[in-house]
């Protein structure tokens, strides 16, 4: 249906008149200044995983600049892709990675004391981060498929809800807090940017607040001692304080200009802990001041500001929902990560996206923004609301 | 149309609702940046202050402590290099197997490797632990040649403080120990592991000199405390070495023949400077057994010999003087207009109310003038001209002549003596004087209690007719004198160890000129002659133990102190662990001399403790020690001088 019916455009929109466009018309459309934007990003970490192996590329820069290489490619790939093999496969990739975050409790590997892991043999896969995509997909179906006056249904709530807070349990069993409430976040802004009432996540997040007391007890002690360190950090200088202290201490020396690259004393003397990961952000500003800091988190926002407006730009809701919850995923993490690094919230392992070591964890950003990408080619796109049938 | 409219409203809503999530997130972006601004430009001087400490590491380079040399430059407190194999855990990688491979070359037993390896776990990998110390130069060179089956195992050279000379200076040169709590003054340099500081005599009297000041070195470490680089280092001052005014031959000569007594002290002096040459204290103990760890067992029989080794007798033994105090009650009568010939009739006592004062001599000496009451130790004339003077004109004169206070000598733990009058004995007594006191003073008994280095300062003083010479073992305090400013000198050694003398005519006879008690000469001549009577004349108490070398004769004065007496004039005073042994209850043996009689150089104060009679115990070592001193003629040689506190190698 969607193929032999041309599509009611404005005009002044070029090549769009058919949905199937061909591959040098898709190509055309590939916003390459998010891509400009995405490896600028990746630039800066390869330059500070350089640094934080002392000035080498061996171990982590290299390895690194080969899986962005990947994850370029597989970003191209996914934006080129049509976005309604996105929206038929929705949920079948969400039960997949529903499926290996169950894989990880029985055959996890664990990595930092926690079972976040699945070793495939050539790479290890951490389902908790093909979820925070999966998640995403699968909720901009399920809203795509509901009209505004049928929202307001309570039962309705029903399954969102649910798609939303199986994965985080389990994350949280992990035990990933982090994780576990970044799935929660982004689940609950589409959940907003579908249109749901606002009194209803005031509720919600009454429960949240009221059932504090029964999840403290599922936290594990190490996850208490963070939250009650994050509270009063000077409290424990030596022990548990030690890392936001020193990353504070990081931060703070390197002033307005920074020490210069390699010259980070904090990150290269070891005060810093997690420096290829976590705690990148910190070393960055040590080395590059106040400017490289919010240089970095001045690109960061185009990036994101480039995703609202694709979401805004699309004329599908699966496409808007879909841009906008996978680019709030990316804040999300920016976020969580840079505030818990500069001591504003509890230290929470949440990797830096597209600077942090870490494979699963750029590829599946990349992915993220291939998939926002592919939101953009395939913006005018209809989607019939009920589903696209066989037909494609 | 409805889908349409429904389409519609969904867009509206998105944008909307995105637009508010947009706006959430720049506003978060935007706390983001002013945290950034806060802990950057705000906090930024915390922060980094915070870093510095974090990474730079202070450490402290102990300085080589300063030698003490006698006065022709012999070496008498060295440092000696002390070698140590040490083992560096994460270098040595297989920590048995190379421990095993050093065991074939220094014996190691099985406690070493317990004890080994147990540091090996407790310190950081890096952190060299000490495998073994002392080694000596051919397991040194056993150990290097075998370097490449040794892998993290190294030498490492420390200083260990050496006395050549052994228990024979040890009461001069005192000894290096580990810093104890209440040393600690604030100089980091004691706080260091393994830091020894002077606890007795010179090391302890010039430990400010000798430490020096400690280098710097300014190292970043690492979150483990590993040194990645020195980043400067500022370099110390190697501590002062100093030159002694003693000659060690002599102080070997003295030595060994106090050995010869069980217990006894003496003291050879310049007379014209105060230059000590000997200064002898026996028994004596060893003071290298401080350096490798002594046993309790050992340090239990040194603190509790009757003996006292640990003692310095002659800065801290308390004896009546007995008659070698007679020259002070000489000199007190001549300034009292009491003539040399006045003459007194000794029956062999002396009766004042219901009491008798004997002589030592029962039947008397007949008629005495002043230069037989010296010569022959009369007992009667000195109660009589005692009662002319009166107690507080002796007691003036003898603190003239440097009794009955410190002398000043720059070593630690000297005793002040007591030289009673009228004055004291309300005070410290609370009874009034009575005169059979000042009788029983006059011949040096009673109250009267005095150090032979006051003894040895006294005759130094009758033998240069009067001139205030203090006892010195070192120039230093003169050289600092002269080297300082004007006006500074006070402020220029204070603090550093010397003690801030005020009297600046102490000084050396090259520079300030020594003042001279106000005595006319024909007094000295008195005393003179009359020592000189008692030791070359055929009457005198110590003829015996005269120097018949031609040109070397000495004068002196016997003293023999009644131990009884000294007892209770101790207790009076609340100073004397008494044991009832026999040997105990014998007398002291004292001597005093100067040589040469016509033209003195030396003085030499001699006590034996218990030795009996002065004449027959203490004037012999006094004769030895004179003449040895006199042959040796160390005075004549000027101690060797440093250049910028330093001494140079001779070559």
């Amino acid at each position: 249906m969607a193929r032999t019916r041309p599509l009611l455009l404005s005009s002044q929109q070029f090549g769009l008149r058919n949905p199937d466009m061909s591959l040098g018309e898709k190509l055309w459309q590939i916003n390459w200044t998010m891509i400009l934007l995405t490896t600028a990003i990746a630039g800066v970490g390869f330059a500070m995983l350089y640094s934080a192996a002392n000035g080498s590329f061996d171990p982590w820069a290299s390895r690194q600049m080969v899986r962005f290489g990947i994850g370029l490619v597989g970003m191209l790939t996914v934006a080129l892709i049509d976005i309604r093999i996105w929206f038929r496969h929705a949920y079948g990739l969400y039960l997949f990675a529903l499926a290996m975050l169950g894989a990880v409790e029985v055959i996890g590997v664990a990595g930092m004391g926690a079972q976040r892991w699945i070793d495939l043999g050539v790479i290890q896969l951490q389902p908790s981060e093909i979820m925070k995509v999966a998640l995403v997909l699968a909720l901009a179906r399920y809203y795509h498929g509901i009209a505004m006056d049928e929202i307001g249904r309570p039962s309705l709530l029903l399954v969102p809800l649910a798609m939303i807070f199986v994965p985080a349990a389990l994350v949280l069993k992990q035990p990933d807090l982090g994780t576990a409430v970044t799935l929660i976040m982004v689940g609950g802004a589409v959940l907003f940017c579908a249109g749901v009432r606002l009194w209803k996540f005031a509720l919600v997040g009454a429960l949240g607040l009221g059932s504090i007391p029964v999840l403290w007890q599922f936290l594990h002690d190490y996850q208490r001692q963070r939250v009650l360190t994050f509270l009063n950090p000077e409290s424990d200088p030596l022990g548990a304080g030690y890392h936001i202290l020193q990353s504070k201490i990081a931060l703070g020396s390197g002033g307005v200009f920074g020490k210069g690259f390699l010259q980070g004393t904090q990150s290269h003397l070891n005060f810093l802990p997690e420096k290829q990961t976590d705690f990148i952000f910190t070393m960055l500003a040590e080395e590059f001041g106040m400017v490289g800091g919010i240089a970095l988190l001045i690109v960061y926002s185009l990036l994101l500001a480039y995703g609202v407006a694709i979401a805004m730009r699309a004329r599908n809701q699966f496409g808007r929902l879909l841009a906008l919850g996978l680019s709030f995923n990316l804040f999300v993490y920016v976020f969580i990560n840079i505030a818990m690094v500069m001591g504003l919230i509890p230290v929470v392992g949440v990797p830096l996206p597209l600077i942090s070591y870490g494979g699963t964890a750029m590829l599946t950003t990349m992915g993220a923004l291939g998939l926002v990408m592919s939101v953009y080619i395939h913006r005018d796109i209809r989607i019939p609301r009920r589903g696209l049938g066989d037909d494609l | 149309m409805v889908l349409k409219r429904d389409g519609q409203d969904q867009a509206k809503t998105f944008t909307r609702r995105a637009l508010l999530v947009g706006g959430g997130q720049a506003v978060l972006m935007t706390a983001l940046g002013a945290r950034m601004y806060y802990l950057q430009v705000i906090e930024a001087d915390r922060y980094a202050t915070l870093a510095e400490d974090n990474r730079i590491n202070l450490r402290l380079i102990p300085p080589p402590r300063g030698r003490i040399v006698d006065r022709f430059g012999t070496p008498m407190a060295v440092n000696q290099q002390n070698y140590r194999v040490v083992m560096v855990r994460e270098q040595a990688r297989d920590v048995t197997r190379t421990l095993d491979h050093l065991a074939q070359i220094i014996t190691l037993s099985e406690r070493d490797y317990q004890r080994i390896l147990r540091e090996m776990r407790r310190k950081r990998a890096f952190v060299p632990v000490t495998v073994r110390d002392f080694l000596d130069w051919e397991q040194v060179s056993r150990i290097e040649v075998n370097a490449p089956d040794l892998p993290g195992v190294s030498i490492e050279v420390g200083q260990t403080r050496q006395y050549p000379f052994g228990e024979t200076m040890t009461h001069i040169l005192g000894y290096v120990s580990v810093v104890s709590e209440k040393d600690l003054t604030g100089d980091p340099l004691l706080e260091l592991p393994g830091f020894r500081i002077g606890k007795q005599g010179i090391e302890k009297q010039y430990d400010g000199e000798l430490r020096g000041k400690a280098g710097t070195s300014h190292l970043e470490v690492n979150a483990l405390g590993r040194v990645i680089r020195e980043l400067s280092r500022e370099e110390g001052v190697p501590g002062r070495d100093l030159v002694l005014t003693v000659d060690v031959g002599l102080q070997k000569f003295v030595h060994r023949r106090l050995k010869l007594e069980r217990s006894a002290s003496a003291v050879v002096m310049d007379v014209t400077n105060g230059d000590i040459l000997a200064l002898a204290s026996s028994p004596a103990f060893d003071p290298n057994i401080f350096n490798v760890g002594m046993s309790s067992q050992i340090w239990h029989d040194l603190i509790n010999d009757p003996l006292s080794p640990l003692t310095n007798k002659a800065l801290s033994g308390h004896y009546a003087p007995g008659s070698t105090f007679k020259m002070m009650v000489a000199l007190a009568a001549l300034e009292a207009g009491i003539g040399p010939d006045h003459r007194v009739f000794c029956p062999g006592y002396m009766e004042l109310g219901n009491t008798r004062f004997h002589c030592w001599k029962k039947y008397g000496h007949g008629w005495v003038d002043m230069y037989d009451g010296i010569k022959q130790s009369c007992d009667v004339f000195f109660y009589d001209i005692s009662r002319r003077v009166g107690i507080d004109r002796i007691a003036a004169m003898a603190r003239r002549f440097g009794l009955g206070a410190p002398t000043g000598i720059d070593l630690p733990g000297e005793r002040p003596g007591v030289i009673p009058d009228r004055e004291w004995k309300l005070a410290n007594i609370g009874e009034p004087w009575q005169l059979g006191e000042t009788l029983v003073s006059a011949i040096g008994q009673g109250f009267v209690l005095t150090t032979p280095i006051q003894l040895a300062v006294m005759t130094a003083r009758i033998a240069n007719r009067g001139r205030l010479v203090r006892p010195r073992l070192t120039r230093l305090r003169e050289e600092l004198a002269a080297a300082a400013p004007p006006g500074g000198a006070g402020s220029g050694t204070a603090g550093s160890g010397v003690p801030a003398s005020a009297d600046a005519p102490d000084a050396s006879a090259g520079s300030a000129p020594i003042t001279t008690l106000d005595i006319p000469d024909s007094h000295f001549d008195v005393i003179h002659t009359a020592m000189d009577l008692v030791t070359n004349d055929r009457r005198g108490t110590a003829y015996r133990a005269r120097i018949a070398a031609e040109g070397r004769e000495m004068a002196g004065k016997t003293g023999t102190s009644q131990v009884r007496r000294i007892t209770m004039a101790e207790r009076a005073a609340g100073v004397f662990k008494n044991e009832d042994l026999p040997w105990r209850r014998r007398d002291h043996a004292l001597f005093v001399a100067f040589a040469p009689v016509h033209a003195p150089r030396y003085c030499c104060a001699v006590v034996v403790e218990h030795g009996g009679g002065g004449s027959k115990v203490a004037a012999p070592i006094a004769r030895d020690v004179l003449m040895e001193t006199q042959e040796r003629d160390p005075a004549a040689t000027p101690p060797v001088r440093l250049v910028a506190g330093q001494l140079l190698r001779k070559a």
